[in-house]
């Protein structure tokens, strides 16, 4: 079995069918790609899988596990991390805190411990910030561990999302749009960092991107979606050189 | 026969609840906010026909015009100097900042006026009808506040089909960004809505006063409170909602009064909010609002 | 590194709580206090408390209550009774004085827990206005209460005091709207300021506890913090019975310094919950030791100018639109944008970078 196995995957806003007989499967440590124009339905493909919209019909298993129509919560602690096309940090938190926010089920102390300071507070803290730290050098941002996450600029907040999304130590971590609003050269480095992530992490990584050369250069699978249905899907080279793709992408 | 005319006392009661909840309604709609100072609009809504009357002299209805006027002008104002700036602050600064405003209109009330409670006359000067042998009486003010309401009902439902300002309102309340783009002045839009919201308050400020024939910088407060839960019984950003719910809820508060306890009538009320929002947050008639992620 | 930094800022708090009982225990021994002063440092504990309280709600829950004042009514009114009753049990007035403390805080929070789980559920606004339902919803129930204590036990009773059917020895502790007569006067400024230092220790030491990092993550953005796997709900009502707890210790200090304690509009309605606003507010919202603050000197300058009190409230309202709007327009972010200390260091390293 794979690591996410997704078949038949639907949900209807009104009348429309946002996303129809969604299939994917992906194994462990792949690194793969959500493709297609925009409104094609990639991220409520995302909203499905982490639980924030309901499927109407379908089966989400995560290693062996039915997660279908589980609370978003829940689903994280299953083992799903996600993160934000609109980027979603916690602006007032430091970025320290931010990640020992994505790291708060992994390390846990009781309230009472934690306001009477008592030796649990102390210790799970002091690991917590290691931990934290380590995670935040990867991204290159243990030169910004006090500073407000709102006052970031933009591209150290994307990576900062994704900090706080592998804190919670997911066996499955979700990308939508990592490289928005980037410079090409920005994106570069931070594919490079992505492909990084799944070397040293052991990732299994699924990215949403819109710009097809982008995700070709470090994806080895590929799902294209147009209007809500899969149009192709295999591997990356495989994909690229599909004719109902072409046509979509280049037009007729 | 008593318990007809408590119900009618409530239609009564509720029809000032419905206009005053349809000043809430379209607000929230259009705004998304909550105006906490509409309640006080009713206050200083009955303040300027009192003075206009008994000061000055006017005729009652002439006296009703300068206070739809007057609050008009007050909405619009409001909206300007303290709730304009806060459009993109988060919804929390916004409520806070409008119960600055109603906390600001009640404390200037009560230094204009002061504290004591005046004597309203009823600006109302139909007889009361008196049925079956008297044992069931409809005074002119509940005529009048039951037909009031009702027209209001369907002019500003007319409006709001019809007209190109009323679309426009639609527009806004759908989508701010879309309406702006397809060409709908957002901010003359929601200034009309605080405008007909802040008349309407005028008017039930009247009917109320005149209904219950006393002010102070307090009156408008707890039937504000009130008629906003009715809007949200009813459905926030729903005209007829707002009709029902406020209907309901006078009926409710009337027939509590009359049959369980004069003092626990408001605490009733209040639960009828609180269960409401359990079993059905959207209320009757509401749409369902959630966060695109 | 930033412990540290934390830990210093909690002491200055501390610090500013224990110099101002200092300054007014030095100056009440030596006799320079006037007597309307003294009346005032109890209560002064009870707003600031109260403001700490709302703080936690409304900076770090990122939720408004606007009936904290309930919470409060709750804790008097569950404390005073209980003195009331073991008046003559207890007589170290220390001891009962404490247990009538942790009994308010008790009952807040559960009463806090009762309403949160509902109300915790709706979006802000309708939390807003749920509160202020709940606070006159207690202040009403109070005001038709009638508990009597007699040989037999406690009689309750929602109609009036004479349907308690109490004994020939029976004696009335709740009178309806004429509340509580005779709480033992046990209140005093140093407990006030005890109760204070303990609230201040809960609220910061739970800001920067894993639970108070779970709460600002959900205040700062819901999505997000669903998304990394934070219970929402559970809390959410935990922070929400911590602020009740308070709000409820606070009740139990303003009872206990009354003669006769009833649910008024003006100490426990929304015009209560609104004065603590505005202190949570004017202090900064989030910030605690702003709270402390604000409500000290908004308690202490009314009393000092006199003849303002008759613009007091006026003057509140404006300070409150002024602050929000100082702090939350669009206007005032960009010109805070400009001149903020962050920006213009930057300017000068990226203008040094390009050279």
């Amino acid at each position: 079995m794979a690591l996410l196995d997704v078949t038949n995957l639907g949900i209807s806003f009104g009348g429309l069918r946002a996303v129809d007989a969604f299939e994917i499967h992906i194994e462990h440590g792949e690194l793969y790609g959500l493709i297609g124009p925009n409104g094609a339905g990639k991220t409520t493909v995302f909203n499905l899988l982490t639980g924030v919209y309901k499927p109407d019909t379908g089966t989400i298993m995560l290693a062996d596990k039915n997660i279908t129509g589980m609370k978003t919560t829940m689903i994280n602690k299953a083992g799903i991390a996600r993160t934000f096309q609109n980027i979603r940090l916690f602006k007032n938190l430091t970025v320290l805190d931010n990640v020992k926010a994505g790291l708060h089920n992994n390390y846990e102390y009781s309230t009472f411990a934690g306001i009477f300071r008592l030796p649990s507070y102390r210790n799970t803290e002091k690991a917590m910030d290691e931990k934290a730290m380590e995670l935040l050098s990867v991204f290159d941002l243990d030169g910004e561990v006090n500073l407000l996450a709102g006052n970031l600029p933009y591209g150290k907040q994307r990576k900062l999302e994704i900090a706080r999304a592998l804190a919670t130590d997911p066996k499955l971590l979700l990308l939508d749009e990592p490289a928005a609003g980037m410079n090409p050269n920005e994106t570069k480095e931070l594919m490079n960092t992505i492909a990084l992530i799944r070397d040293k992490f052991d990732m299994t990584i699924l990215l949403i991107e819109h710009d097809m050369k982008l995700v070709s250069g470090i994806c080895e699978k590929l799902t294209v979606l147009n209007f809500g249905q899969i149009l192709s899907q295999g591997k990356t080279s495989d994909v690229l050189n599909d004719p109902e793709v072409i046509k979509a992408y280049l037009g007729e | 026969m008593s318990f007809l005319n408590y119900f009618i006392n409530g239609l009564s009661l509720g029809s000032v609840y419905a206009i005053i909840a349809l000043g809430y309604t379209m607000v929230y709609g259009i705004a998304k906010m909550l105006n906490f100072a509409h309640g006080d609009v009713i206050m200083i809504g009955g303040f300027a026909v009192y003075v206009c009357t008994s000061s000055l002299g006017m005729h009652p209805l002439i006296a009703v015009l300068i206070s739809i006027v007057v609050c008009t002008v007050l909405g619009i104002t409001i909206e300007k100097v303290a709730y304009k700036p806060l459009r993109k602050a988060s919804p929390l600064a916004v409520l806070i900042t409008a119960i600055g405003v109603s906390y600001f209109l009640q404390n200037l009330a009560l230094i204009i006026f002061k504290s004591d409670t005046k004597l309203f006359t009823s600006v109302i000067s139909i007889p009361l009808i008196s049925l079956a042998d008297g044992k069931l009486v409809i005074t002119g003010e509940t005529i009048v506040t039951i037909i009031a309401c009702l027209i209001i009902m369907v002019i500003l439902t007319l409006f709001i089909k019809k007209t190109k300002a009323g679309q426009a309102m639609l527009a806004v309340s759908e989508d701010k960004e879309a309406a702006e783009l397809m060409g709908v002045n957002v901010n003359r839009t929601i200034s009309l809505t605080f405008a007909i919201g802040s008349g309407l308050a005028a008017i039930a400020g009247v009917l109320l006063c005149s209904a219950y024939p006393t002010l102070n910088p307090y009156t408008g407060s707890m039937p504000g409170i009130k008629a906003f839960v009715a809007a949200v019984f009813g459905g926030i950003g729903s005209i007829p909602g707002a009709l029902v719910g406020g209907l309901l809820l006078g009926i409710i508060e009337n027939l509590s009064k009359a049959y369980i306890s004069s003092q626990m009538a408001d605490a009733i009320v209040f639960s009828v909010l609180i269960i409401v929002l359990l079993v059905k947050p959207t209320g009757l008639m509401g749409k369902k609002m959630s966060e695109k992620v | 590194m930033k412990r540290l930094k934390i830990n210093r800022d909690y002491l200055i708090t501390y610090g500013i709580v224990i110099v101002f009982y200092v300054i007014m225990s030095i100056l009440k021994g030596t006799n320079n206090l006037s007597s309307l002063f003294k009346g005032l440092l109890v209560p002064l504990c009870v707003y600031m408390i109260m403001a700490v309280s709302l703080n936690l709600t409304v900076g770090i829950l990122g939720e408004l209550s606007l009936g904290h004042a309930g919470f409060m009514c709750v804790g008097a009114f569950s404390s005073a009774f209980f003195s009331m009753i073991m008046k003559d049990s207890i007589t170290n007035p220390i001891v009962r004085f404490i247990i009538a403390i942790i009994i308010s805080a008790v009952v807040a929070a559960i009463f806090g827990i009762l309403i949160g789980i509902p109300v915790l559920r709706l979006r802000g606004d309708y939390l807003a206005i749920v509160t202020l339902a709940f606070g006159e919803i207690i202040k009403n129930i109070i005001n038709i209460l009638y508990v009597g204590k007699d040989a037999d036990g406690i009689h309750v009773s929602f109609k009036d005091a004479a349907s308690l059917g109490m004994g020939e020895d029976g004696k009335i502790i709740i009178n309806g709207a004429q509340g509580i007569t005779g709480t033992p006067n046990d209140s005093t400024f140093t407990i006030g300021i005890i109760l204070l230092i303990i609230s201040l220790f809960i609220v910061l030491n739970f800001m920067s506890s894993r639970s108070g990092r779970a709460v600002m993550a959900i205040r700062d953005n819901r999505i997000a913090a669903e998304s990394i796997g934070i219970n929402i709900s559970k809390y959410k009502l935990m922070a929400f019975a911590i602020s009740a707890s308070l709000a409820g210790m606070a009740g139990a200090l303003y009872a206990h310094n009354l003669a006769t304690l009833n649910a008024l509009p003006k100490n426990f309605g929304y015009n209560m919950s609104i004065m603590i606003l505005v202190y949570v507010v004017l202090g900064g919202i989030g910030n605690i030791r702003g709270s402390v603050i604000a409500a000290a000197i908004l308690t202490v300058l009314p009393e000092l100018l006199r003849g303002l009190s008759d613009y007091r409230m006026l003057i509140y309202s404006i300070v409150l639109i002024g602050m929000m709007l100082f702090n939350s327009s669009s206007k005032a972010e960009q010109w805070k944008a400009k001149f903020s200390p962050a920006k213009l260091i930057k300017k000068h390293k990226t203008v040094k970078e390009a050279e």
